[in-house]
């Protein structure tokens, strides 16, 4: 019989994530036990002071880390390295931004959240608790939680640790979708595709691992990699639960064809919550994918660049072709995510040596640009016959004219699509050129002409979007009129910190690059 | 200090951002802030200049590396600074220039109430510049040059809400990017031959003589187009008349003194290449000849006080070009005039500001006369840039411009005397549309009748009221007066700016080349031409009285006032086959593109239906697909393993 022994724990290694989850259940006690009245401040200090907390450990673990401090925690489970360190600083800017967006208020003081989220659509309980001023302050929390897994994720060397940050990281997630405020019905509907595909997906993810566990007799990446190289025979059962695994994860990114419910979700949803999600959900994953590829699969000794080349270039191809077709801002952006996908992904096919730095580099400049872009759409909003502020103006033929109109806001939006489209003095960019470069360097260079070819064709309604804003007049049609409201004070902070980002990562970056560069080894 | 040259390019670009972010509240001072952008920028040009003239000759050219742009493999572009005599030369110029013009726009703008916008663009204009002519690679001077240009579209549509200023201002934009193409076409020639587009790289490429001659004209040739269009030369010269349309110390400060002069810039900074290539050489020169008389007699014919100096400025451009195209005999030439001419041009725009600002923003001279008496200091500071343009010793214009003139009769076979020929005659007319100009509006009858006096009820002329400007609109045209009267001069005593800029323009023996006529031959005769010029004008419009409507004139004249029909060759050659190609790739879109978008959805197979059919909101299919992804996934990935 085998003795139990208690493994080390390096509690300063997992303060970052410590701080944030701890926060996150503050957050559930403040929700129960503050007064209302005060009630959404201390949630909102919370949700901000938390990530950057945790963001001045990250740092310090940086110090500690790079230059050879690498080790794997808690009995291997958990890698503490330079990859994992950035996508954790990466993903926490992304909750500093996109908590902000959450927390910021209309001028008329409405919020993004639905006032009671049991309330059924429509139902005089829900008319009752809008009129009463109630608020589900428990979207903080429940954000706070899900940023906690994804913490957990880029650092998970085990395919089980792996699993928990997944769901502990998607389950809030599900709830958020469903809290729109208005279109309550879509929101929902959103929200149960999302779980039921996302539950599915993490099925997918569990039978592979299983399957792995078969093959190898183990679930830490490392000792798989070792023992495929070993373990002669049961072939089939590898090839299937390493599939399995990757697709749990593809799902994740969002990449074709794994990507079906990204427009779904990513409409439907509070579009804070779609900007955060979109953003850091994304860097996780890929931050896992990262450690799977780079672990995990020399060891098979056989070859996934055809697959990963497939997915990249389906994402690529069909992001930008449905988003051709869009017309609707919300469902644009999030085909435009798909493509971006696979665009990252292109920095990782070939496995080679940039491909790390060069991903996450990508991964920073997209989910600025990502986050910032839906914070203007959370302000284009329609107004009613009274001049009422309604729902948020999301049918492109409303942008028409906002760049007379509200010049600076367009000019903002305009920088982030630029950025998305990958034009020089953005970081989008230079995000772009890193990422080919890395594939070109591994030898990828069909993929790269195609990546190219695809980014020439998706800045194409980019800047279709960027021409309705500036040489449009707003056309006669049955849609109520729109217009821009003042941003708050958390939303404009958060929108002039994401524009700066873009502008100075596509005009400087190579402090950044050189930061990523060193972030590029993996410890075993 | 020139470690922190990029305070240059920084300081101004920092306030033009401050001035824009923070929107209204910047109102009340941000003129003042603007000025003092500019201000700072010229005093650290200055301590630059003095720590780099503290330097032995040799010395003088410093790389300053500011970071690594874009590192990426083999794809390397650093940004850094080029710090030597000639980008200090331009630095000196736009910064002082700069500065007087924005103190001068703070008594012009007076009453915009977009004053602290029209100071942010201004300020952005500098920087941009600067950076033009700071950066030390063609990649570098690119970014600068494309913000130049922004800034100018800026400035030119500044009243934007008259349509056609707007239009104007759209004009020299796509105008610009013609000549754009070919500074990108040059670069990516550059970057094909060599791997490198850093200044230091491809003039020791070009005299290693690793280009061949055919690589280097072709690089040349594209150079020059780009320069073509920033310089306003010939056949891109039609936008600059249109740039008129922004406030007048936009046309002081860059379709006068600096922006447009960015071409001769380039072509002097990349004087290796035209070097290496005589034939791209000859062009440049042909083209400056051909555009200083074209400009000049635009300048004629013109009644417009702006177009008339607009049509000036080509023209004394068309001299700095052509000795750019004189090769190393002419390389400072240009410079030396370049500087000169961009402190009498911008006296000269100021002051027609000035009067402009008199007599209720009328640009019409015909509509002026005998301003002499109520605009004293105007009259006089615009008449030391008069005698300064005609090249009238002991004024700038003669130093500077006499030795382009003499230099263009140097060398052997026709081009001597075509090119000398030419700028003598540019001189004699400067002379005459100068002198035009300075007597329609100062001198002769008043052709406007004073505000509160009697007039027949038939008097066709405008009631105006004309006065002095402000000191703050004065002081400025003063300083670029005396700059008109003694620069001239002083920049010839000791070695002179020829000494100073001989560490990049190379070293040139006068005393071993010499004109085909003798030197003061040269001089008395171009010296004679202005005389008559002078006379003539004198005679026309000094003397006798001038219609209010200008009379039909000679085919000629009418054909310089519509600036030789450039816009309608334009329209024919350029915009309806541009238009033609647009609705053709239109259609094309519509038929092709679109028609394959709408052909794959109502198509079986099309990827749009596809994609459609597959998005179609259930649960259980988005499940399926899936599946399928995973599926596939397999069989590959079980294929390859195989």
């Amino acid at each position: 019989m085998t003795t139990f022994v208690a493994p080390v724990i390096d509690w300063a290694a997992l303060s970052a994530i410590l701080v944030i989850a701890g926060t996150g259940i503050v957050g559930v006690l403040v929700a129960a036990f503050v007064p209302a009245s005060s009630r959404r401040t201390v949630q909102v200090v919370l949700a901000l002071v938390a990530p950057l907390a945790a963001l001045a450990v990250v740092a310090w673990r940086w110090s500690v880390v790079v230059g050879g401090g690498e080790s794997t925690l808690v009995a291997g489970q958990l890698a503490e390295d330079g990859p994992a360190l950035a996508a954790q600083a990466i993903i926490l800017i992304f909750a500093v931004v996109g908590f902000a967006v959450m927390a910021s208020r209309l001028p008329n003081g409405e919020e993004a959240f639905a006032p009671q989220g049991a309330a059924a659509p429509g139902s005089a309980y829900e008319e009752a608790a809008r009129r009463a001023g109630l608020e589900q302050t428990e979207v903080f929390p429940l954000a706070l939680l899900s940023l906690a897994g994804m913490l957990v994720f880029p650092m998970a060397n085990d395919l089980l640790v792996m699993f928990v940050a997944l769901e502990v990281l998607s389950l809030p997630l599900y709830v958020l979708s469903a809290m729109a405020r208005r279109r309550r019905v879509l929101s929902h509907e959103a929200a149960l595709k999302y779980f039921l595909l996302g539950a599915f997906s993490s099925a997918l993810f569990l039978f592979g691992v299983a399957l792995l566990f078969g093959f190898s007799g183990s679930i830490s990446l490392p000792d798989l990699g070792t023992a495929a190289a070993t373990t002669v025979g049961m072939d089939g059962m590898a090839v299937v639960g390493f599939v399995l695994v990757l697709t749990g994860l593809l799902f994740k990114v969002g990449a074709v064809p794994f990507h079906a419910w990204v427009p779904d979700v990513y409409q439907g949803a509070p579009t804070p919550v779609t900007g955060f999600m979109a953003a850091a959900t994304k860097t996780a994953a890929f931050a896992a994918i990262l450690r799977l590829l780079y672990v995990a699969a020399p060891g098979f000794g056989w070859d996934v660049e055809p697959v990963l080349w497939a997915v990249a270039i389906a994402s690529m191809l069909l992001g930008t072709v449905a988003a051709i077709v869009q017309t609707d801002i919300k469902r644009t952006l999030a085909y435009s995510s798909v493509a971006h996908a696979g665009f990252a992904l292109v920095a990782i096919v070939s496995l080679s040596e940039q491909g790390p730095s060069a991903l996450l580099f990508y991964l920073l400049a997209y989910g600025l640009a990502t986050v910032g872009a839906f914070a203007v759409v959370t302000l284009v909003r329609e107004r009613d016959a009274d001049g009422n502020v309604t729902g948020e103006a999301t049918h492109l033929s409303q942008w028409a004219g906002l760049g007379r109109r509200h010049p600076v806001l367009a000019a903002t939006m305009t920088l982030f699509l630029l950025s998305f489209a990958g034009i020089p003095l953005t970081a989008g960019f230079v995000g772009k050129f890193v990422a080919f470069v890395a594939a070109a360097d591994g030898g990828a260079w069909p993929l790269v002409v195609i990546a190219v070819i695809a980014s020439a064709a998706a800045a194409f309604f980019y800047v279709r979007i960027i021409v309705l804003m500036y040489f449009s007049r707003p056309e006669e049609s049955e849609r109520p009129g729109a217009d821009a409201v003042e941003p708050g004070a958390l939303t404009r902070a958060s929108l002039v910190l994401c524009a700066l980002g873009t502008l100075v990562l596509g005009v400087w970056p190579t402090p950044v690059l050189d930061l990523l560069a060193q972030a590029a080894k993996f410890v075993v | 200090m020139i470690d922190y040259s990029w305070l240059l390019v920084a300081i101004p670009l920092a306030s033009a951002a401050l001035l824009l972010l923070l929107g209204r509240r910047a109102d009340a001072w941000g003129h003042l802030l603007g000025v003092l952008a500019a201000a700072g920028a010229f005093v650290v040009g200055l301590l630059v200049f003095l720590e780099v003239m503290g330097q032995p000759s040799e010395d003088r050219i410093h790389d300053v590396f500011l970071y690594s742009w874009i590192p990426a493999g083999d794809l390397h572009i650093d940004a850094g600074l080029r710090i030597d005599p000639l980008s200090l030369t331009f630095v000196l110029l736009i910064t002082f220039v700069g500065t007087l013009i924005h103190i001068y726009s703070i008594g012009y703008m007076a009453h915009d109430a977009a004053r602290r916008r029209f100071f942010a663009y201004l300020n952005l204009f500098v920087a941009a510049m600067l950076l033009l002519v700071l950066a030390d690679s063609y990649a570098l001077l690119f970014v600068g040059w494309e913000g130049v240009g922004l800034a100018s579209y800026l400035l030119i549509g500044f009243w934007n809400h008259n349509l056609e200023y707007a239009v104007a201002a759209k004009k020299a934009f796509v105008m610009n990017r013609v000549g754009d193409m070919g500074l990108i076409i040059a670069m990516g020639l550059l970057f094909a031959a060599i791997g490198s587009v850093s200044f230091t790289d491809v003039d020791a490429a070009v005299t290693a003589g690793a280009l061949s001659t055919a690589q280097v004209t072709a690089v040349g040739l594209m150079l020059l187009l780009g320069a073509v269009g920033k310089s306003a030369q010939f056949p891109l010269q039609a936008w600059l008349g249109d740039a008129m349309a922004g406030p007048t110390p936009v046309s002081a400060l860059i379709h006068a003194a600096t922006m447009v002069t960015a071409g001769v810039y380039l072509v002097v900074r990349s004087r290796l290449i035209f070097e290496a290539s005589p034939t791209a050489q000859l062009v440049v020169a042909c083209i400056g000849a051909f555009t200083l008389l074209l400009g000049a007699a635009i300048a004629c014919a013109k009644d417009d006080i702006k177009k008339s100096l607009a049509g000036s400025t080509m023209s004394q451009i068309g001299y700095m070009v052509l000795a750019a195209g004189l090769g190393p005999i002419g390389y400072a030439f240009a410079i030396f005039h370049l500087v000169t001419h961009g402190f009498f041009k911008a006296g000269l725009f100021l002051g027609a500001g000035s009067v402009m600002h008199a007599n209720g923003d009328s640009t019409d001279m015909r509509t002026y006369g005998a301003l002499r008496k109520v605009m004293l200091v105007t009259w006089l500071t615009f008449g030391a840039c008069w005698l300064a343009i005609m090249g009238v010793p002991p004024f700038s214009g003669f130093y500077s411009k006499d030795k382009i003139i003499e230099s263009a009769f140097v060398g052997e076979g026709w081009q001597p005397w075509v090119f000398g020929g030419a700028a003598l005659i540019g001189a004699g007319v400067t002379a005459f549309y100068m002198s035009r100009m300075f007597f329609l509006t100062f001198h002769g009858k008043a052709r406007w009748v004073e505000a509160g006096a009697t007039v027949a009820p038939d008097d066709p002329r405008p009631v105006r009221h004309p006065h002095e400007s402000p000191l703050v609109m004065t002081v400025p045209i003063i300083v670029l007066a005396i700059g008109a009267l003694g620069l001239g001069f002083a920049l010839t005593l000791g070695n002179g700016i020829t000494g100073w800029l001989e560490p990049v323009t190379g070293h040139y023996d006068h005393d071993a080349h010499h004109a085909v006529l003798p030197v003061p031959v040269i001089t008395v005769t171009t010296l004679v031409l202005v005389a008559l010029g002078i006379a003539l004008a004198w005679r026309q419009y000094g003397m006798s009285p001038v219609p209010l409507t200008a009379p039909t004139g000679s085919a000629l004249t009418r054909a310089a006032r519509r600036d030789f029909y450039a816009d309608d060759v334009n329209e024919g050659l350029v915009m309806r086959p541009g238009q033609h190609l647009t609705r053709t790739l239109v259609y094309a879109d519509t038929a092709v593109v679109d028609g394959a978008v709408r052909g794959t959805a109502s198509g079986a197979v099309g990827l749009g239906q596809l994609a459609r059919k597959l998005q179609n909101g259930y649960v259980r299919s988005y499940a399926a697909m899936i599946l399928a992804g995973v599926v596939l996934a397999g069989i590959v990935l079980h294929l390859v393993r195989m």
